[in-house]
């Protein structure tokens, strides 16, 4: 007779297999798993994916050139042919829209990523030093904060393009200035996550060690706030959309004759009597993908929130 | 209470003065020389000069900045680059018009998404509730003008032609014109709006419904309506309607590509224009009154959910 087998246990050692259910990892392909699983995230995910597609491939989807002029009348109703119609000058705004996804996906992805990745900069020196810093710069942004980002951007964009005839607005300058005008919500929403973890016992613990605060910060607070974080992303991401296309559509980015989805309604509106056409199928693309992105974040901060 | 309202005060004062001083610089100094501005490429440098010195832009910094902050202060933000006429002129009528659209969106938004929010809180989890919740949250994102375009394409000239697309200046326009001609831009708004506020209705319900004092209530006796009336709408609806003013900045910034799209010349419709024509003593002022707004606006919901808030009211200054 063989006694049964007992687990040798050694005071400190990892514990033996089956591994406990919460290691990172599983949580995380949990989450993951959660996430994927979703309807309004697979909705969400289609159409968005539908729009970078167009982004990247516009040309070669869209059945004519944006720009093409050449099919006779202006303002001609949606047909076979020409399934959203015809603008103003004769162009074919099904293959516009499809062309139009590009001005957007171009700058609104990158504008959020630099909005997030400063403002948690500055959330965390906010959150981890608190005191005067937090003081001074929270007055900052509440003062920011007062003017709408919109508002914020044009004031911006017009001052830079200072002395130069008219309004000149590229898309790296797009970014920055949206990107700016996302820091410091970002900052605000990662300040208070930080501000609970500082008093943690594994950051009194590193403080003990001597880390600096740089590494404190860097490698000990920013993967347990790498939550809200995520969630702010793709929440700014949708914003950012919304920036580009009303900035767009406010004169404040491509210019005639480009596909700009806020730019072809800001150019025929006041035809809506006319071809009412012209203005809705670019206005439901905006809607559709701003939608769509925000699906997907209300997912994501669901299941993070969990 | 007295000890909350002033220190709440002193801060907003304090990021105010801050907010005039990144948009002076924004406005003043980031463009580089209003001269070279406004007389453009050919001018001459001796007149580029002589301008700017007429302007005072000539002077320091800081010395500008306290002249232009005296006199904003009282009032007077100064004369237009493009045409001298002094910039209030335009920005006060501007404002009228802008503040009559704001209320007229709360006022189309208010009953309509407490409602909702209620009847989301009643019908929790089932379908309705998410059927709100999800409608909200997608008309919150969508730009303005985009929802402003496609209800003039439904309601506008285009098919049904209940309401126009244009409103243009409704200078000496009655009252009745007025509310016709800004329904759509009004509603636009207000849809924007709608998610935000049902949101914290339903919040606020749900937290009433599954309070203590609900179920005392409903154990005494009382009939539901009785219920629902004096116990749970009472309690859940007050911090709702101070939410409410928190979103007036909100709603600023809406107004900009909304009155732009119906060409509306509020005070969103002249921050655009004297952008697009670089007349930046305007656009100075148009971006803090907008500001002020935000503030008063904040200030006003915060006072007010302390005023309903019996722990912030009854503090004493200890």
């Amino acid at each position: 007779m063989s006694s049964p087998q007992l687990p040798v246990v050694v005071e400190g050692a990892p514990p033996l297999s089956p591994k406990p259910l919460d290691t990172p990892q599983r949580v995380r392909r949990e989450t993951l798993r959660l996430i994927l699983r979703s309807p309004t995230f697979i909705i969400g995910a289609i159409v968005t994916l539908f729009w970078v597609t167009c982004a990247f491939l516009g040309y070669q989807i869209a059945p004519y050139h944006p720009i093409d002029e050449s099919f006779g009348f202006s303002y001609e109703s949606p047909s076979w042919n020409h399934p959203f119609g015809l603008d103003r000058v004769g162009r074919d705004i099904f293959s516009r829209v499809i062309v139009g996804a590009r001005s957007v996906i171009e700058v609104a992805p990158a504008a959020s990523l630099l909005g997030v990745t400063l403002g948690s900069l500055l959330g965390l020196l906010m959150g981890y030093f608190s005191g005067w810093v937090d003081n001074i710069i929270g007055r900052v942004i509440d003062a920011i904060l007062a003017v709408p980002f919109i508002v914020f951007g044009i004031l911006l964009l017009t001052a830079l393009s200072g002395t130069s005839e008219g309004i000149s607005v590229s898309s790296l300058k797009l970014v920055v200035v949206i990107g700016l005008a996302f820091m410091p919500i970002v900052a605000r929403t990662v300040r208070s996550a930080v501000l609970v973890e500082r008093d943690l016992d594994y950051v009194q613990a590193a403080k003990l060690r001597g880390e600096r605060p740089p590494y404190i910060m860097l490698v000990e607070i920013l993967p347990n706030v790498m939550g809200p974080i995520v969630v702010e992303a793709t929440v700014r991401l949708g914003y950012a959309v919304f920036a580009v296309a009303t900035l767009a559509f406010l004169g404040y980015g491509p210019q005639p004759p480009s596909p700009d989805w806020g730019l072809q309604i800001a150019e025929q509106y006041s035809d809506i009597s006319l071809a009412w056409w012209a203005i809705v199928f670019p206005a439901l693309a905006i809607a559709s993908l701003v939608v769509a992105i925000n699906l997907i974040a209300d997912t994501v901060q669901q299941v993070l929130d969990q | 209470m007295l000890r909350y309202v002033l220190n709440r005060v002193a801060l907003g004062l304090v990021s105010l003065l801050l907010l005039s001083m990144m948009i002076f610089v924004a406005a003043q100094v980031l463009p580089g020389n209003p001269g070279r501005i406004v007389l453009g490429r050919e001018a001459t440098p001796n007149a580029v000069e002589q301008f700017n010195h007429a302007l005072g832009v000539d002077r320091p910094l800081p010395v500008r900045y306290a002249d232009w902050l005296s006199d904003a202060v009282r009032g007077d933000f100064g004369a237009n680059y493009t045409d001298g006429r002094a910039v209030t002129d335009d920005l006060v009528p501007a404002l009228q018009r802008s503040l009559f659209l704001a209320v007229y969106a709360f006022i189309l938004c208010i009953p309509i998404s407490i409602l909702a929010g209620v009847i989301a809180a009643l019908r929790r989890g089932r379908p309705t509730d998410r059927a709100i919740t999800v409608t909200g949250l997608s008309l919150a994102v969508i730009p303005e003008f985009v929802l402003g375009a496609i209800l003039v394409t439904l309601l506008g000239p285009a098919f049904l032609n209940w309401f126009p697309g244009i409103a243009g200046a409704l200078i000496d326009a009655s009252f009745v014109t007025k509310v016709d001609s800004l329904f759509m831009p009004a509603l636009a708004l207000a849809l924007v709006l709608f998610g935000y506020i049902a949101r914290m209705a339903r919040a606020g319900t749900m937290e009433a419904l599954d309070a203590d004092f609900t179920r005392t209530a409903t154990l005494k006796g009382l009939k539901q309506r009785q219920v629902m009336v004096r116990h749970v709408l009472r309690n859940g609806l007050l911090p709702t309607i101070a939410v409410i003013s928190t979103q007036v900045g909100y709603l600023f910034g809406g107004i900009v590509a909304i009155e732009k799209l119906f060409g509306y010349p509020g005070i969103g419709f002249l921050t655009v224009t004297s952008a697009q024509i670089k007349n930046f003593p305007m656009l100075l002022a148009c971006v803090l009154v907008i500001g002020v707004i935000y503030f008063v606006a904040t200030l006003a919901g915060d006072l007010l959910t302390a005023a309903l808030n019996p722990r912030v009211r009854l503090a004493r200054q200890s």
